[in-house]
């Protein structure tokens, strides 16, 4: 029974699979529009934000980390002292998204019903800043301190022996935090998953509240009224940022190869990955000569591929798809707002690149330092 | 005393209390210490510099010198990976069917240090999974270019000598150069 749960999870886990579903449960969970909000009425997916919702999913979090603490492949990843944070940051995750949500569909239903929002429901119930917030504040940080250093007294911090240039621990893995980045960088040169992607989601955050105006969600809790955003949103942070962290804490084994987290770290684990360029699958492959040896002319079909995407699909959004949002938002936001968008949404066009066309680079041009 | 109005020194209408020539501290001795002050500031501050500085250019330099001797081609076995040059010069000597090379322990994706797998055949980097043959060429993960190669050459006493002021890299087809291995 317990093994079997335990296969199931590791062939789960497997990226392409455990990315696909969660990638298409996502606007089930958050429905964006009516017809992903009909599936989610029918098989009853909203009743995660009830408080039954709650326990199971808790439950489900800790029936998970109890096998894996009995498993003696997944007790070594699970106790060590560096990756206690993410056990921390699952729980939290889940518990503050149910509150959220489930004040959220709360209002909602009491917006369908032509009555004020919970939060509205007493105009003179206000709560200063001086003393009210700053004393919560006040205690949650003094309690935080308490827990970090009965933390810091119980679990020794995870040193390992002095830096050697012969032996590089195997697999090398960055802060739990960075773990997101580490994968990213899997995919994408440096320049761009370490420096541009790391810029642009700091600016593009920034920028949320100047693309997206609607006023409505305001200082109450409520889904249905940006639902959009919220969807576009919880699929950047969930998945493209948590889901990658815990693809490098939980699923990634020696020499940086995928492993189920019940699965045995075997250093050996033969992973065929011989990766490809696109300019090599055009003129190789696809015309059978040889690369030619102007550099732009070889990655010719790198650069109007990535021209499209970046310049030519806004322009084709905004006359069909998006005709309304263009006109409603106006070329500035619309173009800040699609630059943001596809590049976020490029990260898990090239890891599907990846793991089904051993795709290694759109343009790569190793000469320059230049590779997407 | 308690009739006595007290005022701040510096108040309006008091310097004639405390005489501009009765004391140092005129508006001439303002500038003297002045001057003095901001001599000391910029002798002070000019000395921690200086030591500063001197910190940049330690006394003792442990690292290994560019160029070495790794011992005679016949010690290197062929079509194999010698690991003993990594730790102390981070080099690994290939030797192939017809040649000797010197390449490079630096990931070209991000700077980690791959690791020799001798069942694989392959250097496989454990930061992000990046992928080498023995001669270097990158095929897996997401190193963008193979391996760098070091200059290699016969000294006068037969000894390989590695240089590592010089690299050669295959992308600008800089391992067609003769300095860049030794045929054996």
């Amino acid at each position: 029974m317990i093994d079997t749960f335990k296969s199931v999870i590791d062939a789960l886990s497997t990226p392409t699979v455990s990315f696909t579903l969660l990638s298409i449960f996502t606007p089930l969970v958050f429905p964006p529009t009516d017809w992903f909000d009909k599936i989610n009425r029918k098989f009853g997916i909203w009743r995660l934000w009830t408080k039954p919702g709650l326990y199971t999913g808790m439950g489900f979090i800790t029936f998970f980390f109890v096998v894996g603490y009995f498993d003696p492949n997944f007790n070594i990843t699970l106790t060590k002292p560096d990756n206690f944070p993410i056990i921390l940051m699952i729980y939290s995750m889940f518990f503050f998204l149910w509150l959220g949500m489930s004040k959220a569909y709360v209002n909602d239903e009491r917006i369908d019903k032509g009555l004020k929002p919970v939060e509205y429901n007493d105009p003179d119930d206000k709560v200063l800043v001086w003393p009210d917030l700053v004393y919560i504040e006040f205690i949650s940080l003094i309690l935080f301190m308490v827990f970090l250093i009965v933390w810091s007294i119980l679990v020794a911090a995870p040193l390992e022996e002095p830096a050697n240039p012969a032996t590089t621990p195997n697999p090398s893995k960055a802060p739990w935090y960075f773990l997101g980045l580490q994968e990213m960088l899997v995919y994408f040169d440096p320049w761009l998953a370490g420096i541009v992607f790391p810029m642009f989601i700091i600016f593009g955050m920034m920028a949320i509240p100047y693309m997206d105006t609607n006023p409505k969600g305001d200082g109450y809790y409520s889904f249905k009224e940006r639902r959009i955003g919220i969807f576009i949103f919880m699929y950047g942070w969930l998945i493209l940022w948590l889901f990658l962290i815990v693809i490098g804490t939980f699923f990634r084994g020696p020499n940086w190869n995928f492993f189920g987290p019940f699965e045995y770290w075997d250093p050996h684990k033969v992973v065929p990955l011989n990766n490809v360029n696109l300019s090599e699958y055009f003129w190789v492959k696809m015309l059978n000569t040889g690369l030619p040896s102007n550099i732009m002319l070889r990655e010719s079909l790198g650069f109007i591929t990535v021209f499209a995407y970046m310049f030519m699909f806004p322009i084709f959004l905004a006359k069909t798809w998006f005709k309304d949002l263009f006109a409603k938002i106006g070329p500035v936001r619309y173009t800040s707002l699609m630059l943001f968008g596809l590049s976020m949404f490029s990260l898990p066009i090239k890891m599907y690149l990846r793991w089904f066309f051993n795709l290694k680079y759109i343009i790569a041009i190793p000469e320059w330092f230049f590779n997407i | 005393m308690s009739d006595e109005k007290i005022t701040p020194a510096a108040s309006v209408g008091e310097s004639k209390t405390q005489s501009v020539n009765g004391n140092n501290t005129g508006r001439r001795g303002f500038f003297k210490w002045l001057t003095l002050g901001w001599i000391a500031f910029g002798a002070a501050t000019g000395g921690f510099f200086t030591v500063m500085i001197r910190f940049l250019f330690p006394n003792v330099l442990f690292e290994p010198p560019q160029t070495f001797k790794i011992g005679f081609p016949e010690n290197f076995a062929r079509n194999a990976v010698d690991l003993r040059y990594k730790k102390s010069y981070n080099v690994w000597v290939v030797r192939d069917e017809e040649s000797i090379f010197a390449l490079s322990t630096v990931c070209t994706h991000l700077g980690c240090t791959p690791n020799w797998l001798q069942t694989e055949e392959k250097f496989k980097c454990p930061c992000h999974g990046s992928g080498f043959r023995m001669t270097g060429i990158n095929f897996e993960g997401p190193a963008p270019r193979p391996l760098e190669r070091y200059k290699v050459s016969i000294s006068n006493d037969g000894q390989i000598l590695v240089d590592k002021t010089k690299s050669f890299k295959w992308e600008k087809g800089e391992w067609e150069n003769p300095e860049s291995f030794l045929t054996v």
